[in-house]
This record gives C-alpha cells, structure tokens and sequence, in this order.
C-alpha cells in the first residue's frame, strides 16, 4: 500500500531540501559517526580476527609469534585434528548445539508468535496482568533460573538428559513482546473480520493470515532465540554431565578447563570456536535482509 | 591437580554461599569422630554407579573396569575442573539429592563437602583399611581429616612441588643452582644483574603460595570438637609471605598473571629462569615455553632448614563417595582400585599426567623414563622424593572458595606495590572467619 506512494512523495520532498547545505552538513557530522563505527568495528573484529589467526597456527607458533598476524599455514591440520580427537566428540557437539539451538528457535518462535498474538489481538480478563508478567520475566536473566530450573527437573528425574536444556529454551519472554507489538501493528483486525466473515476459524486465521503478515517480525525473534540458545552456557553446565549431549559451549569449556593436564586442548579449543561461530555468522547474514525489515517495521508504524 | 584459579573461584562464589548456607544446618561442622558406615555388599547382581570426573580419558580407565567387573558397572560423567563447576553442580545435586555415587574432588575442597555432610565415611570398608598403607602418609591426612579409621575418599594424584630451572641459562652465568631459600635470594640478585628474574610470583594463583607455607610446616586451619582454628597468619606462613616481600621490593621477581600469553611469554623468552612449581607444571612449562626445550631441569626446591628437608604441595585430588549413594562398599571397591591398581595409575599417567598418591605408584615405569624437554633427566625421581617430604599436617579449610578469592584480590594489590604479602594474607583470615561465621560453622576466637 505505502510502497506506491513512497517514491512520490520523496521526490515530491526533494527540491525543497537546501543543496547547499545538504552535503557540508552531512560530511562534518559523517567523519565523527565514521570514526567511532571504525572504532567499534575494530574492537569488535579483533577477537575474531586474533580467534582466527591463532587456529591457522600450530602449538608452537601459538606461543611464538605475533597474535596478530600468520605463521605457518596448519589450518586444515588444526581442523582434521580437532574432529579426530576423542572419536570426533566434537562434531557430536556441534550437532547437539544445532538440535538445541535449530528446534528451540522454531518451536519457541511458534510459542511466542501464539501468546505475543493473542495478547495483542483478543480482550480478555486478565490481559495486561498477563502481559505484565510476562515483561517481567524479560528483566530475569537466564543464569539466576539455572538453579531453580535444575531442582525442578531433579524432581522429575530429567537432569542430565536432551530435554532439561531443549525445554527451558522454548520460553522466551522477549520474543512474546515482540510479538504482540508486532501484531498489533501489522496484523489489522479489519482482515482478521474479514476472515471470520469468510468462515475461517480463529487457529486457521492465525496459521494462514496472521503469521505471514508478522513473518518478518518471526524471523527477527528466532533469530534472537537462535543466538541466545547457541550462546546459552550456564544452563547446560548445570544440567548435563554426559559428553554426548552436550552443545559445544559446554564441551569446550570442559577442555579448556583442563588444559593443564593436556596441553594440545589449547589448539583444538582454539579451533573449536573459531568453527563453532561460523553458524552464527551464516545464520546472520542469510537472514540479515528479513530481521533489517522485522525491526524497522516497528519502528515506523 | 590442576591449581584453583581465583577468577572461576569468584564467579562461583555467590551460588557456592548460597548453597552453603542452605545445607550448613547440617551438625558435623567439627571434628567429631563420626562413625564409618557399615560397609556390606548390597547383594545386588549388577551394580550400577555413576562417576563424576573431569580427568580427560578416564572413559578408558573406567571401561577396563567394567570389562574385568561385570557386577559394578561404573558409568563416567564428566564436566569442567572442579573449581570451574563441577563442585558447584556436586553442590546442586547433594541438595536435590541426586548426587552421583562417586566423585573426583580436589583436597583443598573436600572440607566444604565434608562440612555440608556431602561425604560417606567409607573408613569401614575392608578394602579401604587395607588400601590405606599403601598411600603416601600425608594424603591419607587429606581425606581421613586426622580421624582414626575414617576415610572420607580416597586418595587419587599429588602435586609435589621442586625447582624448575634453566640448567644452560645458570650454567652461562655461573650461578649455582640454589638449595636453600637464602641461596635463592642471592641466585635472584645475580639473575637480576644478568638482567632476568629469577622466577613470576603468582599474584591471581595463591596455590603456589600455599604450597610454599606448607613446606614451612604452616597450616591454615584446624578442627576439634570446639570449632575451627583459622591460623591463616601463623609464624611458618608470615615468614614465607616476609620472604617474598622482600623479593618483590627489590624487584627480583616478575608478577605476570599466571596463565597468560605474557607468563608464557616471559618463560619462553628466558625472562624468567626458574619456578617452583607441582609436578604437573612439567607439562606447563613444556607447553608454555617450546623454545626453551631441552634446556630445563629438575632439582629439589630450596631449603628453609636443609637438617629436615620438606616439600610443599601444589593440588592433587581424591575419589569422594557422596553421601546417599545405596552402594557405599561398591563405590568403595572401585576407588580403591582406580588409585592402587598399577593398570589403572598407568592409564591415568599416560592420559592425563596423573601422578599417582600411592608409594607403589610413584615407581610405575611410565614414571622412570626420561623427558625430552628436561634434556633427558628422569625428573619423576625429584618429585617421587618431594612426595615423600610433604609435611602431614596441612588442613584446608570449609570455605576455600572465599579464602582463595579474597587473598588473591589482596595478591593483585601486591603486585602493584599498594600493600604487602602479610596484609593480604590478614585480611584473607579475617574474611574467612567472618565467613564461615555467616554459615554458622563454629570458630574458634
């Protein structure tokens, strides 16, 4: 609807925009705002950067030369040695993190689309107070119900297995608010009448109509959840104790805990999380086109 | 084994207080000879127990066991180094009581379980009370707590400590490898003039510390039927904490943070020419410093009184059965072997670098082999003798978690020349007592 009008109205803005003043104006404040984005760029991309030079290192190299920059090229040998050690443990990991991470963010996006929905979409008794709670429960941090969480699933005996780290991360609080506001402002209840008065009930309604139009809005929450769960380490390390299930946060922890006792650890925990952010960054820039749109929908509406 | 870090230490502190408090109502807070269990077969054709360690390969060590024991089945769990977590999740469990039948625990943390009634006094197992000559006098200290006929895990590796030295860089100098710690001193001045340092105080680690004050026949604490004794600041501890004051002021000694890129550096650089470490920084070093390789040695550490040579000791772990396991006499069983047994102590050698808390142990043959980076020398002959010397009656205290993190926050001050050794060390006692106060653990004033 407003993509048709947009064009018009910018150009129709246009010529009363000083032409002068436009560019001066803009550069004097551009090389600030570039300097500080250069800034932080860097800050961010060193780690990484160090992250990745030092896997391309062998043990005594890692020692010996800069941090920064390359010696010898052993990448590929850092790598076959990483998914050797152990019997390959740490594929098994990765796995695991993708199981956790892949179907926590689907179904979890799919909770919260649900409840965010109805919250904005129905009046009920009992609405806001809902919604309320939920908020609050924006504010808890993940780590303080670590401990909670693990008594309760010691008294249902289902510690150490998939399920105690796989259910907690299918709530997400944050996703809920997203979701009502995002419904509320893409989902107009004139189409939402219109499908009632088509015969549609309200749970196809919401599968066929509602989801689509906050599609972009879902995307933007999974990817939230996907990288929340990915990173989630405190919860894992209180729950599991076998190594076949755990997520790769956890499993290199262990290692570099015991680096001590077995050296070589040092390389193959450093390799290990260079691959283990490749996932993150691929999911990132594959849906980075959909989660740009879900956010500034928001905003402008 | 590995030395406690003070950073992960204090990341656990607040959940470790919290559970402490929680489980502390608990009355065997002292001394109190507490009976063994009795410890009988639970007739059960197949017993199956879970095992928690973090010792990397013990998979392989476990399964030998089950192969050769078909009526215990032990199933390993694993997690981060005790400190790192896995205590804390011991503690977790203990209060939801799920707790696996057995676990590895460091003896600087067994007090804590034992204090909150963690462990089952497994003293009265036949195979126990015969184990017990065989180990090493003072780790039968460590984890029977003094107490006649009580065992409360069973001892599993030490970390004796000895010199280690650059053998070419003392020889160019013509520096004499100290015995003594005055020898030491004037060995630090001489170095200095070469312009290095004669060894890194650890500021972020106090094990190292601690394994100092232990060779000088320190303890930090006691228990008796009236409480605990914290003694944090004894005579044999401040003259440690004195001696190394002095070091520091005359800027003999480097303070790197222990465990970084730049300690390593200052190794590998021939920055810094010795350090008195366990026997497991022979991997350290070797790791840390690959230039240098070949050109370390071995000798023992240096001497407070060479009439009565002693050791200090830097880790070292023990197998603990929890309290509420159904199966105390076969949990008992398989500690027993994984500690005595020469298959298992040479798996665990091999693995791990487990260096072994048994006499036997310390002659397995994977123990009596060279090592390349020590230019060849039989350096296990040093730390077997360390062993040996190792005083008896250290004790560690209920709340090491605190202590540790609240000396070594006075450690970093040191390191930047705004306190002093002694007030870390007095400030860490009073911290303690106030502590332990708060879980209403009884102290001694």
């Amino acid at each position: 609807m407003s993509q048709t009008t947009a064009p018009t109205r910018r150009r129709a803005r246009q010529p009363h925009q000083p032409a002068a003043t436009g560019p001066r104006a803009s550069l004097l404040s551009q090389v600030p705002a570039m300097g500080v984005m250069l800034i932080a760029t860097l800050t961010f991309l060193t780690p990484i950067w160090w992250l990745f030079v030092a896997s391309t290192k062998n043990r005594s190299d890692l020692v010996n030369t800069n941090g920064l920059w390359f010696a010898d090229w052993n990448l590929s040998s850092n790598v076959s040695a990483l998914l050797e050690y152990r019997d390959g443990v740490y594929l098994q990991w990765l796995l695991n993190s993708a199981a956790y991470t892949i179907g926590g963010a689907l179904i979890g996006t799919l909770l919260a689309a649900m409840c965010g929905y109805a919250l904005a979409k129905y009046q009920f008794r009992g609405r806001e107070v809902l919604f309320n709670v939920v908020l609050g429960g924006v504010l808890v941090p993940l780590t303080t119900l670590a401990l909670p969480l693990f008594l309760m699933f010691s008294l249902v005996n289902l510690t150490n297995t998939f399920w105690s780290v796989f259910l907690p991360s299918l709530v997400s609080p944050f996703g809920v608010y997203l979701s009502r506001i995002f419904a509320a402002a893409s989902v107009p209840d004139e189409v939402l009448e219109a499908a009632r008065l088509d015969g549609s009930n309200e749970v196809r309604t919401f599968f066929t109509v509602s989801i689509r139009l906050m599609f972009p809005a879902l995307v933007t929450i999974s990817l939230f959840q996907f990288v929340a769960i990915w990173n989630n380490f405190f919860l894992p390390l209180i729950m599991l104790r076998d190594e076949a299930i755990m997520p790769v946060t956890l499993g290199l922890y262990n290692w570099n805990s015991q680096i001590s006792q077995i050296p070589e650890l040092r390389g193959y925990v450093l390799t290990g999380a260079l691959l283990s952010v490749i996932p993150l960054i691929l999911m990132f820039s594959l849906l980075q086109r959909f989660w740009k749109n879900g956010l500034g929908a928001g905003a402008i509406k | 084994m590995r030395p406690t870090r003070a950073v992960s230490a204090a990341l656990l502190t607040v959940f470790a207080a919290a559970s402490v408090v929680a489980c502390s109502s608990d009355d065997s807070t002292t001394n109190t000879p507490t009976e063994a269990a009795e410890c009988a077969p639970s007739g059960e054709e197949t017993v199956n127990l879970s095992f928690t360690s973090w010792i990397p390969g013990i998979e392989d060590v476990v399964a030998t066991w089950n192969e050769q024991n078909p009526g215990i089945q032990v199933e390993v769990q694993t997690g981060p180094n005790g400190n790192s977590g896995t205590y804390q999740n011991f503690f977790n469990q203990l209060r939801a009581g799920n707790a696996p039948d057995l676990g590895q625990i460091e003896y600087d943390a067994l007090a804590s379980f034992r204090v909150q009634g963690g462990l089952e006094n497994i003293g009265g197992c036949d195979v126990v009370q015969d184990a017990q000559g065989k180990f090493i006098d003072w780790t039968w200290d460590q984890v029977s707590f003094g107490e006649e006929g009580a065992a409360y895990a069973v001892p599993q590796d030490t970390g004796p400590m000895a010199l280690f030295y650059r053998a070419d860089l003392f020889e160019e100098a013509g520096i004499a490898v100290p015995t003594t710690w005055d020898e030491y001193a004037q060995a630090a001045e001489k170095i200095a003039a070469e312009g290095g340092k004669i060894t890194n105080f650890s500021t972020a680690d106090i094990n190292q510390f601690a394994g100092f004050a232990w060779q000088n026949g320190a303890s930090w604490f006691s228990a008796d039927d009236a409480g605990w004794d914290v003694t944090i600041t004894g005579d044999e501890t401040l003259e440690v904490a004195n001696y190394w004051q002095d070091l520091l002021e005359r800027d003999l000694v480097a303070t790197y943070p222990a465990w970084t890129d730049e300690w390593n550096n200052a190794y590998n650089s021939s920055e810094v020419w010795t350090w008195v470490s366990a026997v497991w920084g022979a991997n350290t070093i070797q790791d840390g410093a690959p230039d240098t390789a070949g050109q370390w040695a071995v000798a023992p550490m240096p001497q407070w009184d060479t009439a009565a040579p002693a050791a200090g000791n830097w880790g070292g772990s023990s197998i603990a059965v929890f309290s509420g396991t159904d199966y105390p006499y076969e949990a008992a069983q398989f500690a027993t072997w994984l500690n005595t047994s020469e298959e298992a102590l040479t798996m665990l050698a091999d693995s791990a670098n487990i260096y072994p808390a048994t006499t036997e142990g310390l002659t397995l043959p994977v123990l009596q082999e060279g090592v390349e980076f020590y230019g060849d020398q039989v350096i296990w002959d040093v730390f077997a003798e360390a062993a040996n010397q190792v005083p008896s009656n250290f004790t560690w205290g209920p709340t090491m978690t605190d202590t540790y993190a609240s000396i070594s926050d006075g450690f970093k001050l040191v390191a930047t020349g705004t306190s002093t050794v002694e007030d870390a060390l007095v400030n860490g006692e009073e911290a303690t007592v106030s502590t332990m106060k708060s879980q209403s653990i009884p102290v001694k004033e």
